[in-house]
């Protein structure tokens, strides 16, 4: 097929499955460089699976898994040649839409005047290969929070991040569906599912199927523009059995969760904010913030001043922040949030609560990132199920 | 109040492209003390767009290579053109721009927050409850309640100082007291030098306030724990939660939502706040270290 009939090509409709060879993911991993995207999929590095630009799906962890637990992520051998065995490693893509430092803008200063310098670098076009569900889920909460697609809602006080925003708009996602669930995962408990659902935000998702020497995937179309990558890409069309195999290995993994939130974890919290068990997880967190650092939806940022030496040019910078540093909350006269247990209590709650009220879904999408890189092994499921097993003691 | 007040910053000068947290440029017309630790000063629009605010609203006001802070408006709204920022010295932003001389920039994010509900308040008795630094705040809704005298009944401002070389806006205070349709009464915690005026926390006069507590609408701002005995000494006297308003503080880094440093329980005081009848948010209020 030459190049000019496949610009005609239609796109393949939402919903279509189609079946491809590992060959066929490395055709189209080729095909978004081609038309310009940058790549990022997950990749080995530092003994973990992170997020990272690749350029071929040899960059992908073939034939590793993970193995996770309170406290503890450790890289062990997985299925022979698999690319998608691991689960989700300490970032995600939040890091692409909402980076650990960006600038915000710069200023030059003449005779006590200033001129501020918008940003100019124009937003890259990221490609996610590898996202999975909770992941998705991760962004369409961080949708609500930074303002994507909410600009009519400005009368109503709220705001729209352009950087977000403009990251977000060319940006597109290709799922995985997890062909496993680990010690840590709990995103059933949370409403969600290993396997992505349309409405989800994705634009092609993958399933990996290994059976005996069998490895192929399939691809099915979430949006018009992943319909019209894919229908650049040579494929075949899905079998029954490959679809019956998907449906086994969403069972499979959802039947695999390590964790369960307990339910009614919002109006649990809420009644429960002077619950002696806030005293007892600050006995054990050493307020490090690792869990809001490795978390897919936590969005706290600082906004640093960043002089030169001169003193005449300046940069205002965001980076990431945490509710579990003692200057988060701080104000003149000291912090608000003076002990752990109330820094505890703001993250907990927060996620698990408060997020409903503020943006009308839960802050958790029970990726189980807090518990596995929690460096003592604090667990939110097990922090919630303690507050509400005392409560039915009470009762 | 005019129409523009409304604007929660989806003015032109927020565009898609700049987005919320490129701060406009200001000029310092005039800036000059008011306490020791305390300076006011009054800003122009260098970028031709309108300055305005409602009463109890802030802005974020950016010094060039030190940052930024929250200050609410002290002015008055119907001056539109202009806006006014009274300060107290607490840190390193609020030091640099008590250095400002007039003619100089200083950027400005706003008007940010939910205002002070003059218009629940028709045909009540107003009563205003300061202590230190939160009769700024609140200067700008005692402006609006003069402008429209007849629609009120009594109004009662009670204010509250450490000292009396703490008295924020003295002059003025007794300008107002001179007034025959205002009841005005000052205090201080600890008389000093010559004070001969009354010595006590505010909230001790608010037990013998000229108003009428079951047709009241109350407005308080000032430290937590003055504002919480103010709210206990209303109660006292017949005035419920609905009717009192309170404006809060947090640490603010970008005042749209974004930095989640002022969240309150579910508030983003920023956003749905500063002001907040107090009945809304009175469990919030309650919980230590929230």
């Amino acid at each position: 097929m030459t190049q000019s009939q496949k610009s005609v090509q239609q796109a393949l409709p939402e919903g279509t499955v189609v079946r491809v060879g590992p060959d066929g993911l490395e055709a189209l991993v080729a095909l978004l460089k081609q038309v310009g995207y940058t790549t990022i999929g997950p990749t080995v590095k530092d003994d973990a699976v992170v997020y990272q630009e690749i350029n071929t799906t040899k960059d992908f962890p073939i034939g590793w898994a993970d193995d996770q637990d309170g406290g503890t992520y450790r890289l062990v051998q997985g299925t022979k040649g698999a690319f998608f065995d691991y689960l989700v490693g300490p970032t995600s893509p939040k890091r692409y839409f909402f980076p650990p430092q960006n600038k915000l803008w710069g200023a030059s200063k003449e005779q006590g005047h200033f001129e501020v310098e918008k940003p100019a670098e124009e937003a890259p076009s990221y490609a996610f290969i590898g996202v999975r569900s909770c992941e998705l889920r991760a962004i369409i909460v961080q949708d609500r929070v930074f303002g994507f697609a909410r600009e009519d809602q400005h009368d109503k006080g709220i705001f729209s991040d352009p950087y977000y925003v403009e990251r977000r708009k060319k940006s597109l996602i290709i799922a995985v569906n997890c062909r496993r669930a680990g010690k840590t995962c709990f995103c059933v408990s949370m409403g969600g599912d290993p396997h992505v659902r349309h409405g989800e935000g994705f634009d092609l998702a993958l399933t990996e199927i290994m059976e005996g020497s069998q490895h192929h995937f399939l691809i099915e179309v979430g949006s018009e523009r992943g319909g019209l990558i894919l229908a650049l890409l040579p494929f075949e069309a899905a079998k029954d059995q490959d679809l019956v195999a998907r449906k086994t290995q969403a069972e499979k993994a959802r039947g695999q969760m390590g964790r369960t939130m307990v339910a009614d974890v919002n109006p649990l919290l809420k009644n429960n904010l002077t619950h002696s068990r806030w005293e007892d997880v600050a006995s054990r967190c050493l307020s490090c913030a690792n869990c809001t650092m490795v978390c897919p939806t936590c969005f706290c940022s600082n906004v640093e001043e960043r002089t030169d030496l001169t003193g005449d040019h300046t940069e205002r910078w965001r980076t990431w922040d945490s509710c579990f540093s003692i200057d988060y909350s701080y104000i003149h006269g000291g912090p608000i949030r003076k002990e752990t247990k109330s820094r505890y209590r703001q993250w907990m709650t927060h996620k698990l609560s408060s997020w409903w009220d503020q943006f009308g879904l839960s802050g958790c999408v029970g990726c189980g990132r807090c518990i596995t890189w929690c460096p003592v092994g604090i667990d939110i499921t097990q922090e919630a199920a303690a507050i509400k097993k005392s409560e039915e003691c009470q009762t | 109040m005019t129409k523009q007040s409304s604007c929660k910053g989806n003015c032109r000068c927020y565009t898609a492209e700049t987005g919320p947290m490129v701060p406009r440029p200001f000029k310092v017309v005039e800036i000059w003390k008011e306490l020791a630790d305390t300076f006011s000063m009054r800003l122009e629009p260098l970028d031709g767009c309108p300055a305005f605010f409602a009463p109890g609203q802030f802005n974020m006001l950016y010094v060039f290579g030190v940052g930024e802070v929250p200050i609410s408006v002290s002015g008055d709204a119907a001056q539109s053109g202009e806006i006014l920022h009274t300060t107290r010295i607490v840190g390193n932003v609020t030091k640099a721009m008590s250095a400002f001389k007039p003619g100089m920039t200083v950027g400005l994010r706003g008007p940010f927050g939910t205002r002070w509900p003059l218009d629940v308040a028709d045909g009540k008795d107003l009563v205003f409850v300061a202590g230190g630094i939160g009769l700024a705040p609140l200067r700008p809704a005692i402006y609006q309640a003069f402008a429209d005298r007849h629609r009120y009944g009594n109004i009662v401002i009670l204010v509250g100082a450490r000292t009396p070389e703490d008295m924020l806006y003295a002059k003025e205070l007794a300008r107002w007291k001179s007034r025959f349709d205002l009841d005005v009464q000052v205090t201080v915690d600890h008389a000093t030098g010559n004070w001969q005026g009354r010595v006590g926390f505010v909230t001790k006069l608010i037990a013998s306030g000229g108003f009428d507590p079951k047709n009241t609408v109350a407005y308080t701002c000032g430290p937590e724990i003055m504002m919480r005995t103010t709210i206990k000494a209303l109660n006292d006297r017949g005035v419920t939660n609905d009717h009192i308003y309170v404006s809060m503080e947090r640490s603010m880094k970008c005042a749209v939502g974004f930095c989640g440093h002022c969240q309150w329980g579910p508030e983003f005081i920023c956003r749905d706040g500063p002001v907040y009848r107090f009945d809304q948010i009175a469990k919030s209020f309650n919980i230590e270290e929230l």
